[in-house]
């Protein structure tokens, strides 16, 4: 392999992609070969950076410069200044929000500071369609050392030990599930990685397949290894074209270099890995509904047990695993259950990925311990809220989770407080709200995903996330009776209580855990007909201050149904039953006379 | 076998391994409601998706509630069935299901008759707090089965008639959430699909989703027309179950009343399919004993075995599935054909009329035969040799239509000729039936000699693919039966591929045959009255005095004055018919 003196590690994940990252890579090379640097300095695409909110970002090694909101026609200033003078170009580098001044490189970047990267090791780093990359970074050892030193039994011990619960959102223990299925007896087995991601506004198993394929593949094999399986299957969703297309040449770089395939390091063990296609259903990331779709059946759950371990793909004992779960794997068997188990809290172990969204600075991909609190995330890591509002909650664990207020804001996030506090871990979706966002329509925005993406096979499921949905449009739009906060309250109950799926199960939470944490939110919409957060058009009312309005008559000028009506110079009036709310007048007004009420 | 204690609702109970709290509450007497889950043991119907919610239970530290019908039973479980939790967390669920069903009980062919209506009533329902938007479905009318999805409330329960009982593959469940309905694929209407119209979707639907089409009011108009002569057959299974409509034990024989009801209602002439059964067995078994000679006599030409043909489900059936066997089953139209097509030739010339001033409706325990009579090669110049083809239902609709108080009518016989049986012709209705039949006659044709035992108990039964050997005077006769057409297919496929060694089989699209047709009044899952059914065809028959087809002297008379004898010109003309390849061809528009 050459050597360089200097990479230029180009973000390929698909966010900076679509800023045209590809075009940034070209031109640095073209640039790089042009200057004759070629010996000296290589250009690597990488997976996912994780700060998407400045991509397309670019850094530099050795000195991890971090070029931010990069564009194609930058590419030559780059390679001229940076490598040829040696000089930063200053006007590309990270403003810190709060100090206001460049910083130099991205180990002083608070987005980086308190990361702590397991699963997302190479993102970032690697070229992910490259396998000597990933070998360069012991990628495959923790493979062959199983393989080479250790029993079914004892590898199954690592990760017991390691205390690794499933990142996928259930948190059930991960060696645990490796020994049931260990334990179940079949002449055939299957290892299946469930890359079915499906919260809004999650991206984690997709960066980590777009920037570590290899990761995933040699956890599957251990695991393989472990439970007496020589099939692997990635279920992984159709919308996922760069994922599957890294995934499909890491499977043939591991096939060629013989660790996928028969008799891998010469171990006697089998093991190769194929993909299916999900069409994009949310409800097929609940286990035994990927595996019917897997079959090529309806994706529908079915009632557990029996439990995949027991009776899974094609009625054989199956073990599944979300991705981010498979990519703590390899780390492990490389430092260790102790190593793992010492990071995190008490029952929680390692690290949890999140897809940091919403309204705070920092948007893009995080890993933090477990125990990191929500503050740290939102405000340390994320940067706080954005244009300087007021945080109102934030959202984990996508539409299974719930609604925490500032009063969880110092609790250390794991499976269990995120759990006891009315929310979840799920998979790793993290959305953050400002004091602008109406908790109500919140929940209803998650019901009306849950709605859309239910199975329909059972009834609180397909007609009661409907009714619940409905509840909540009935007070969004002020429609709401006396009682019904009660009827929401017991129908939100009932389905936690009977639905058949996680999905079900889970769906009520949202509405839950925002009418726990923010009763006077509801009771302001029913009762009083009022949106405390002034998102709710139906309840809005503009408002002409008689006192300031000067009659210019520049409001009913503007207004598109003619709702405005008054005499030049004198005070206007609104008819709110004709009024629209679509704010043209207010935005019109030059005296500040119109306000919403 | 392990067993595990647990108490239900403070009671101890004992049970073995594997039972669910539903089964082993109903072992002591506490009956959970339930609406999806349906089973029938030796019908391979077993429906329980876990999906309505209707059944759950609370289960001592357990987080949710436990769906009774799917959860097994655990050592030391504690289970309370109507817990303030339980009652509030099923009375929701049900008003869930019903926000999003048509309240049209008042006119529902179902209603009465309807689980939904009666869960319900039993959960005390008496108000919907929860309403919103209904889901709308199109219609689909085909000829003998109506489908009328608003009404559907996702159970599955035809979805595993259609896919795990008969194999057929039409019905599954499209669409997500709200909108998701069990349809034909690209819910294409049943006309346009493989359905077999057997029907047994519709015997299995809870509610009114799934109906047979209504032909009543054909029936009325016929009978109201003074041009017309109108003669009615009835197929033998209705007699066993028609009581049943009427508030009477499953397995009452009412054929008397049968008979004079029909009476009452204005029928002209009042036949019986069983006359056409008899029939049946005079073709098809000549056709049988011929190929089974020229098999014997080594021709390489015939195929073997021969299959029964009564069933238009079954012919619809391998005319789609196995379109490269149809030249195995017997050519004999089914019972309910060739008795159309005698009574338009024969009786219509005994009568001096023309074949369009005879109108016959058909009496069957099936909806295939509404289809059935519909096919093209079953009628002459547009005239179907079966005008109307009525189930054993909606005859007791006409029959309560027309103030007719049944349990108290005084038995009836059928008009001649074409109203004498043998015992032969009544077990067509059962499964079994149809093949003892034709060895009853079969062997006195054969053999020269006189059979002595009629009844043959080795081609009894329920289980759902038999196989017998019949001894005819020392060659060893290798009968098959199937019914329902899972194991018809399973059947087929081992004749196909050349590992069976059958001379006959005799298939029936239904669990149960005709007993169990999907006309016949609702066994709401409950075998024992398929059961019950059976002994009432099977007593019928001991109590016959001819028992075997080719001695019915109407019969005898009708190849004397008009046929000639089995498989005569006349006989091919009127009585024999051919099938289709009806294989689903994908075809891309270029």
């Amino acid at each position: 392999m050459a050597k360089y003196k200097n990479h230029i590690l180009v973000c390929g994940g698909t966010g900076c992609r679509a800023s045209q990252s590809e075009a940034i890579a070209a031109n640095l090379q073209k640039a790089v070969d042009e200057n004759n640097l070629g010996n000296d300095v290589q250009v690597v695409k990488t997976g996912c950076f994780g700060f998407c909110e400045k991509g397309p970002v670019i850094k530099m090694v050795p000195d991890n410069t971090f070029y931010v909101h990069v564009a194609p026609e930058d590419a030559e200033e780059l390679v001229l200044e940076h490598l040829v003078k040696g000089r930063k170009v200053e006007r590309l580098l990270y403003i810190d929000p709060e100090t206001k001044a460049p910083v130099s490189d991205s180990r002083h970047m608070d987005f980086y500071k308190k990361q702590l990267r397991i699963a997302l090791r190479n993102c970032g780093f690697i070229d992910p369609e490259n396998i000597d990359e990933y070998i360069a970074r012991d990628g495959y050892s923790a493979l062959g050392t199983v393989l080479e030193k250790m029993s079914p039994e004892e590898a199954i011990k690592v990760v017991k030990d390691s205390g690794l619960r499933g990142r996928g959102g259930g948190g059930f223990p991960t060696g645990l599930k490796w020994e049931l299925t260990y334990k179940s007896e079949s002449d055939q087995k299957y290892v299946v990685c469930n890359a079915d991601e499906g919260d809004p506004g999650a991206f984690m198993d997709r960066s980590i397949l777009e920037g570590d394929p290899h990761s995933v593949l040699e956890a599957m094999a251990i695991c393989g290894y472990c439970i007496g399986a020589d099939t692997g299957l990635i279920y992984i969703r159709a919308e996922y074209p760069l994922a599957i297309k890294r995934l499909k040449i890491a499977i043939d770089q591991a096939r060629e270099y013989g660790l996928l395939g028969k008799d891998i390091f010469g171990s006697g063990f089998d093991f190769d890995v194929s993909i299916r296609y999900g069409a994009g259903a949310f409800v097929c990331g609940e286990e035994t509904a990927l595996i019917h779709s897997m079959e090529g059946m309806r994706g529908e759950p079915t009632v557990k047990p029996p439990f995949p371990a027991q009776s899974g793909y094609k009625g054989k004992p199956t073990n599944v695993n979300n991705v981010e779960t498979f990519a703590n794997i390899p780390a492990i068997f490389l430092k260790g259950a102790e190593w793992f188990n010492k990071i995190g809290t008490e029952k929680s172990a390692g690290t949890k990925v999140f897809a940091l969204a919403g309204k705070v600075n920092n948007v893009g991909l995080i890993e933090v311990p477990m125990g990191t609190t929500l503050r740290e995330v939102i405000f340390d890591i994320g940067g706080g809220i954005k244009g300087g509002k007021k945080f109102k909650a934030v959202q984990t664990g996508g539409p299974s989770g719930g609604c925490l207020t500032e009063n969880h804001l110092d609790l250390p996030i794991d499976y269990d407080t995120l759990l006891a506090s009315g929310s979840m871990m799920g998979s790793g979706g993290m959305i953050v709200m400002d004091e602008d966002d109406c908790m109500v329509s919140v929940a209803k925005f998650y019901l009306d995903f849950t709605v859309e993406e239910s199975c329909g096979k059972c009834t609180p499921c397909r007609v009661g996330n409907k009714r619940l949905y409905e509840l909540l449009d009935k007070i969004t739009l002020g429609k709401a009776e006396e009682g019904d906060l009660t009827l929401l309250r017991n129908l939100a109950n009932v389905i936690k209580d009977t639905a058949l799926c996680g999905l079900g199960q889970t769906s009520p939470n949202p509405v839950l855990s925002t009418m726990d944490n923010f009763p006077e939110e509801y009771e302001a919409h029913v009762k009083d007909g009022k949106c405390p957060a002034g998102q709710c058009r139906a309840l809005m009312q503009y408002v002409i201050d008689q006192n300031l309005c000067v009659g210019c008559t520049l409001c009913s000028r503007v207004c598109p149904v003619d709702a405005i009506s008054g005499e030049k110079k004198m005070p206007h009036f609104i008819d709110s039953s004709v009024c629209i709310k679509c704010g043209a007048c207010m935005e019109k007004c030059k005296f500040g006379a119109i306000s919403v009420q | 076998m392990n067993l595990v204690k647990l108490t239900i609702d403070n009671k101890p109970v004992v049970v073995e391994q594997g039972t669910t709290i539903l089964e082993a509450a109903k072992s002591i007497g506490i009956k959970i409601p339930s609406l999806c889950y349906m089973k029938m043991d030796d019908m391979n119907f077993e429906n329980k998706p876990g999906g309505c919610r209707v059944c759950v239970v609370e289960v001592e530290g357990r987080r949710n509630l436990a769906p009774a019908c799917k959860t097994e039973c655990l050592e030391g479980m504690v289970v309370k069935t109507h817990t303030v939790r339980v009652i509030n967390a099923r009375r929701t669920v049900m008003e869930l299901i019903l926000s999003d069903h048509p309240a049209e009980c008042l006119t529902c062919a179902k209603s009465g008759e309807c689980e939904l209506q009666d869960l319900a009533q039993n959960l005390g329902i008496r108000e919907i707090h929860y309403t919103g938007e209904q889901s709308h479905y199109k219609g689909d009318r085909s000829p003998a089965i109506i489908r009328e999805m608003d009404k559907c409330i996702m159970c599955r329960r035809c979805e595993t008639a259609c896919n795990e009982v008969q194999t057929v593959g039409v019905l599954s469940a499209v669409n997500r959430g709200f909108e998701s309905v069990v349809a034909p694929a690209f819910e294409m209407d049943l006309d346009h699909s493989v359905c077999t119209y057997c029907g047994q979707c519709v015997a299995v639907c809870p509610t009114g989703a799934l109906t047979e089409r209504d032909y009543t009011w054909k029936v009325i108009e016929a009978l109201v027309d003074p041009n017309k002569t109108v003669v009615v057959q009835t197929a033998p299974a209705v007699r066993a179950a028609l009581g049943e409509s009427f508030g009477m034990e499953p397995g009452t024989l009412v054929t008397g009343k049968m008979v004079a009801a029909l009476r009452k209602l204005g029928f002209d002439y009042v036949f019986d399919t069983d006359f056409a059964a008899d029939l049946t067995i005079m073709e098809e078994g000549t056709e049988f004993l011929d190929r089974l000679t020229r098999h014997l006599n080594g021709d390489k030409s015939v195929k073997l075995p021969i299959l029964t043909s009564c069933c238009p489900g079954w012919v619809k059936f391998f005319e789609h599935q196995f379109p490269e066997m149809i030249d195995i089953p017997s050519t004999a139209k089914s019972p309910q054909q060739m008795f159309g097509a005698i009574a338009k030739s024969y009786f219509a010339k005994k009568l001096d009329k023309k074949r369009e001033d005879l109108v016959v409706v058909s009496v069957m325990p099936c909806l295939a035969k509404k289809y059935e009579c519909t096919r093209e090669e079953f009628s002459v110049n547009g005239d179907a040799d079966v005008n109307v083809s009525v189930t054993t239902r909606e005859l007791a609709q006409l029959i309560r239509n027309a103030n007719i108080d049944f349990a108290s009518l005084t038995d009836e016989e059928f008009d001649q000729p074409l109203g004498e049986s043998t015992g032969a012709g009544v077990i067509f209705g059962t499964t079994g039936g149809v093949i003892e039949a034709a060895v009853r006659s079969a062997y006195e044709l054969h053999t020269g000699k006189h059979l002595e035992k009629v009844e043959f108990n080795e081609l009894r039964g329920m289980e759902g693919s038999r196989k017998a050997t019949v001894d005819f005077d020392g060659m060893k006769l290798n009968i098959g039966i199937a019914h329902g057409l899972g194991n018809a297919r399973k059947l087929l496929e081992d004749v196909k591929s050349g590992k069976s060694d059958f001379h006959a089989i005799e298939i029936m699209a239904c669990p149960g045959g005709c007993i169990g047709g999907g006309g016949q009044p609702y066994h709401h899952g409950n075998v024992d009255i398929l059961k019950k059914r059976q002994r009432a065809i099977y007593e019928e028959d001991a109590g016959k005095p001819i028992r075997k087809s080719h001695e019915n002297p109407f019969i005898q008379e009708l190849y004397k004055e008009f046929l000639g004898k089995p498989l005569s010109d006349l006989s091919h003309e009127l009585l024999h018919t051919h099938y289709f390849d009806r294989k689903k061809k994908v075809e891309i528009e270029e």
